[in-house]
């Protein structure tokens, strides 16, 4: 108590000591709080859902069929060629998510979408015949007005990117295997 | 702790190892209130009976609801039709619930009138908005358990909010969700912490009365109480207050249950949640419509999230955005003019909410989002420098001994 260096040497001691010893605790209290977090995301069974496998041999020019790949809708749509024509030919100049037709398409003919807003999630019309379509002719999100073209291309409204592709191939010329 | 006597041996008894006795003759019964408090002074009381109602319904409602997406929407269903009372209880809760936001609202509004948020008042004001924002959250996974069209899509639109968040946003919202849509998990948590928070509001609620009996209520003049000439005790003037105030609450609120339960409600909520189609035409519950305009307002999906919570979070700040030192509109004559436009644009953000997004609503809606931010952002810490505030009664006893007008009261003064 009388020698003040041998003081101060003790206090430094300590302080290292509280300092390690609240770390330690610290890192115990985070790694037992993980899991407690962790179990919120998907589980085992969630992320190990099936594949979808969709038949298009009785899909006409100009029809759409959904279908559900997760928990979510997807969207097939046989184009016309003049929808073709229209998806290729759009100036991207003007597109929020510039992005070629012919990098968001296997087969042309054919153009596969998450039938998911970009914005908030909702699923846009524009798949059965009587469907609001848009200004740009391919989806249209009732929610909040998002317009899609012919290759689900975001051109107006709030969703900041196009409706997304999901991974797909072509198991023939006309069946595919989405996941 | 108190000078109480207590006749019951049993109650002196308890008292003495455990004071809870002194501490409501305290509390509820002594507590000194300003004598000149007005009918909006029952909202506080009002919004604590809609929590415990809720709570009591809720519980219930729970011994007959299942948490399964295949279940849920056949378990309320059955809960209306078969579970004795069942409609009652649930139509009891789902009113309830606008019913509270109504009385809280009016709160709110009360609060932001007489200037109540201010100094030694701001950690009372602070526990208030924390309140609404966990009352939003409960709402919000309440209205998710029914399973119908709109709990689904409401659901859905709400939880991608976070996705607009930059780099993380897409895992939170999975985190979220359990999963890659709103699904059997997502259901469940909801389910719990819509069992739970009513919980913890409560405990908020306490800090917030906690608060509250540090300096008392303000009041309709916004001065401080001088002394017990300025007071009331609670109990009877107040609690006679509250119980009238109750009954015409209560009269209302059964007008609602019983004869117009869905007016509040969207009958699309009584379609199954389908995950493949979406409704034409997807609203939020009323009491967030408000927020859902300035969501939409902005053209860009962060922006619109950011200026959404924004407008919650601005409210936690007001107490010092707020600078002028007098606390009652009464004596702010600017400051009312505002109060009352400001009253006006949130009314006209629900109205601009409930309507399509497009053309003039968007319009309107972005000049009202720009109103509501003017207003506690530019115009409260702006204020005080432009405007003459009337002169403040020296005590409340004179404006009460002298007629209700605050202007003769003074006179009263000034003849003295």
């Amino acid at each position: 108590m009388s020698k003040k260096p041998n003081k101060k040497n003790d206090e430094s001691k300590r302080d290292f000591l509280l300092v390690s010893t609240y770390a330690m605790a610290g890192i115990g209290a985070a790694s037992f709080v993980w899991p407690l977090i962790d179990q919120m995301n998907p589980a085992a069974d969630t992320l190990a859902l099936a594949s979808t496998e969709i038949d298009l041999s009785s899909l006409e020019e100009g029809q759409a069929i959904t279908v559900k790949w997760r928990g979510k809708p997807v969207f097939v749509r046989h184009r016309t060629p003049g929808e073709i024509r229209d998806a290729r030919e759009a100036s991207m100049d003007d597109m929020r998510d510039p992005e070629k037709d012919s990098d968001r398409v296997t087969n042309e003919k054919y153009i596969v979408l998450v039938g998911v807003c970009t914005h908030l999630g909702c699923v846009p019309l524009g798949q059965k015949s009587g469907d609001v379509k848009g200004q740009y002719g391919g989806w249209f999100c009732p929610c909040h007005g998002s317009h899609y073209d012919h290759s689900g291309r975001i051109r107006k409204g709030p969703a900041p990117t196009n409706l997304a592709v999901p991974s797909y191939e072509f198991l023939s010329d006309t069946l595919i295997k989405i996941g | 702790m108190s000078k109480a006597k207590f006749k019951n041996p049993v109650v002196k008894w308890i008292d003495h190892r455990l004071p809870i006795f002194s501490f409501m003759d305290h509390e509820l019964n002594h507590y000194p209130t300003p004598k000149n408090l007005n009918y909006f002074w029952n909202f506080g009381s009002l919004a604590g009976i809609a929590l415990v109602t809720m709570i009591i319904t809720g519980i219930v409602l729970s011994m007959n609801y299942t948490a399964h997406v295949d279940y849920a929407f056949d378990s309320v269903e059955r809960i209306m039709r078969d579970v004795n009372h069942g409609w009652l209880i649930r139509y009891i809760h789902m009113n309830g619930a606008s019913f509270f936001f109504i009385v809280v609202y009016i709160h709110i509004f009360r609060g932001l009138y007489y200037g109540s948020y201010k100094a030694p008042r701001e950690l009372l004001w602070i526990l208030g908005v924390l309140i609404l924002l966990l009352m939003m959250a409960t709402a919000f996974m309440g209205y998710v358990l029914p399973w119908g069209q709109m709990s689904f899509w409401g659901a859905t639109v709400i939880t991608n909010l976070f996705s607009a968040i930059p780099l993380v946003g897409e895992s939170i919202v999975t985190w979220l969700w359990g999963g890659f849509s709103v699904d059997n998990s997502t259901l469940n948590r909801f389910f719990s912490l819509h069992f739970v928070l009513p919980f913890v509001i409560v405990g908020v609620v306490i800090l917030h009365l906690v608060a509250l009996h540090r300096f008392g209520s303000n009041n309709p003049i916004g001065i401080d109480v001088k002394g017990t000439q300025d007071t009331l005790p609670f109990n009877p003037y107040y609690t006679i207050k509250d119980l009238f105030g109750l009954g015409v609450f209560l009269t209302i609120f059964a007008a609602a249950v019983f004869f117009f339960p869905n007016f509040m409600g969207h009958p699309d909520n009584y379609i199954e949640a389908n995950p493949m189609v979406t409704p034409a035409h997807i609203v939020p519950e009323w009491y967030f419509l408000p927020f859902y305009a300035i969501l939409r307002a902005i053209p860009d999906k962060l922006g619109g999230v950011l200026f959404m919570f924004g407008s919650i979070a601005v409210l936690f700040v007001i107490p010092w955005l707020d600078r002028s030192s007098v606390r009652s509109s009464q004596f702010r004559p600017i400051f009312k003019i505002f109060f009352w436009i400001l009253l006006a644009d949130c009314v006209l953000l629900g109205y601009l909410g409930a309507m399509p997004a497009e053309g003039i609503y968007v319009i309107l809606s972005r000049i009202a989002t720009a109103y509501y931010f003017f207003h506690f952002l530019i115009l409260f810490p702006l204020l005080p420098y432009i405007e003459k505030t009337k002169p403040l009664p020296i005590s409340i006893s004179e404006p009460v001994l002298s007629g209700s007008s605050p202007a003769s009261a003074f006179a009263f003064r000034e003849k003295k």
